[in-house]
């Protein structure tokens, strides 16, 4: 009865939450039912994952069966918190007890998950409603989506081009309101590149905080686990949640914050529209009184080469056993891909590690006693489908750029090293497409990047980059959705 | 081991095991070995101490 009454009470109201904060207080004072919030992501998926492909596995009976618990819970006094009742979405290479969890590859069919990841354990803990699995780009091996067993994912805001990768389903679930969150992994990118490109919040936070038991691994010593969202308060809750404990909150002013631009490599090979938005962003920053001066990561460009050895022998690795006793179940690209690091010598993934520590060293004295890095989070707006280059200007022209290379470009140092990054939307090209911004922390200290990022959204994120065409709440009213 | 020679026995290997496609990515490999290796952080054993990795010292 409750439930029926509150569903009532859901139809009439005039202010929707459009944070996971908000959507919590909601449901704690019973305004909202999480029956009613999973209702509207599933009806979302209805209506569009036809043709965006986001989801892999979809959990509508136990995701309702979880609200339906959680409504129950809450009814009689036992507010878990701030995920108690909400719907997210886990990347499809995160164990979640009985399901299955498929990399996106005939590689894992007949898979079953024994038992939670501690991850998914903790977000269950929580109380979280876990609405379903996201498709991914193959073993989270590619930035665009392209290569899954499941077919491809494609942006919400124009159906040709990706969403970007490897957590490219899981953003499009954020983005679209089929999930108020989503945990995706970045190795080289994978959660910073699809927010980047969807106009979402990303985080990866510092290297190890996050454990990646029960979850399939691309590169061990590149892997992280991070929140897809809305906003950085809602990144900040699943973080602390994925963490097993909440953050600190340090109330910062923007004006006297300080951020160094690594300039050079960074913001040398970068589509017209990302530079004039992050440009704007800049000034909108100085203007609040942020100091921003110019910083040097002198052996940035050495970063390509160092990532390709790591990733690509650990990789290797990992699939060497599979490579040869199931070659044609892997998609041809990520299994060529996969193969190159076979050849990898010893010597030379030692010169990478070696790489990896005179890199780290580098970013710690480019932060100093600054309080972040600031950089474009993707130097291209979202790629066509299809495409393998994008013509981008750079300082010595107009070049054709692999997508691969040019979407890990401004993120996958930050994978090598370990340190904090998040992603915030910084505006839209004139398409609409979003544009990111990034922002880089101190090894081992992401609570105070996201109190960074808190003092800064309302600068970095102006109301212009809200994607069109992308609800902002999967708790539209039921008579919006006709 | 020369990446030349390495590259040669890593296309002789890939064909002989039926992955003819592999052959322009093990050339890019190549191209990316090579600037992993010319980088000025190598160290060198029968030079000094590779260059710190205190930036701050260089």
């Amino acid at each position: 009865m409750a439930a029926e009454r509150n569903a009532d009470k859901d139809a009439g109201r005039d202010a929707e939450p459009r944070t996971i904060a908000d959507l919590a207080a909601a449901l704690k004072a019973r305004e909202l039912t999480s029956v009613s919030v999973v209702d509207r992501c599933l009806q979302q998926i209805a209506e569009r994952d036809g043709t965006l492909n986001a989801f892999i596995t979809v959990l509508s009976d136990a995701a309702r069966e979880q609200a339906r618990e959680a409504d129950r819970e809450i009814a009689a006094g036992g507010h878990r918190g701030p995920l108690h009742g909400v719907p997210v979405s886990l990347k499809d290479l995160i164990d979640l007890r009985g399901t299955p969890t498929t990399a996106a590859s005939r590689v894992r069919q007949g898979h079953v998950a024994a038992q939670d990841s501690p991850v998914a354990a903790r977000l269950r803990e929580a109380g979280a409603v876990f609405i379903g699995k996201t498709n991914l780009h193959e073993f989270a091996f590619g930035t665009t989506n392209e290569e899954s067993a499941y077919g491809l994912v494609r942006h919400p805001l124009d159906p040709t081009r990706s969403p970007g990768g490897s957590s490219g389903g899981s953003a499009v679930s954020v983005a679209t309101g089929m999930a108020w969150a989503s945990i995706g992994t970045d190795t080289g990118g994978s959660v910073r590149i699809p927010s980047a490109a969807c106009g979402l919040v990303g985080l990866k936070p510092g290297f190890g905080e996050v454990p990646v038991e029960g979850i399939i691994p691309l590169s061990t010593t590149l892997d992280h686990v991070g929140p897809l969202c809305r906003s950085v308060g809602d990144a900040r809750i699943v973080y602390g949640v994925l963490r097993g404990q909440a953050p600190s909150v340090a109330r910062k002013e923007a004006r006297g914050l300080r951020l160094g631009i690594p300039r050079e490599y960074f913001l040398s090979v970068l589509d017209a529209d990302v530079a004039a938005g992050f440009e704007a962003t800049c000034a909108r920053l100085r203007d609040a009184g942020v100091v921003i001066d110019e910083v040097s990561i002198r052996h940035a460009a050495d970063i390509a080469p160092v990532y390709l050895h790591i990733v690509l022998a650990e990789a290797a690795a990992y699939h060497a056993r599979t490579l040869e006793s199931r070659p044609g179940d892997y998609t041809p690209n990520v299994r060529l891909r996969l193969e190159m690091g076979r050849y990898i010598l010893a010597e030379d993934y030692a010169r990478a590690l070696r790489g990896r520590e005179m890199l780290r060293h580098e970013v710690d004295a480019a932060l100093g006693d600054r309080d972040g890095l600031l950089l474009p989070a993707l130097a291209v707006p979202a790629t066509t489908l299809g495409a393998d280059t994008v013509r981008v200007g750079s300082s010595t022209g107009v070049t054709d750029e692999p997508i691969r290379n040019i979407t890990l470009r401004l993120t996958h140092l930050f994978n090598v090293t370990g340190h904090p990054a998040i992603t915030l939307p910084c505006g839209a090209t004139p398409e609409g497409l979003p544009i990111g911004a990034q922002i880089v922390g101190h090894s081992n200290r992401t609570p105070d990047l996201l109190d960074v990022a808190s003092a800064l959204e309302r600068y970095v994120t102006p109301d212009a980059a809200t994607p069109r065409g992308i609800p902002l709440s999967g708790a539209a009213p039921a008579a919006s959705r006709n | 081991m020369t990446i030349t020679v390495w590259l040669e026995s890593a296309i002789r290997d890939a064909e002989r095991r039926g992955l003819p496609t592999l052959r322009p990515l093990l050339e890019a490999l190549a191209r990316s070995t090579s600037a992993l290796r010319a980088a000025d952080w190598n160290e060198n054993a029968a030079g000094e101490h590779g260059p710190s990795t205190d930036v701050n010292g260089r």
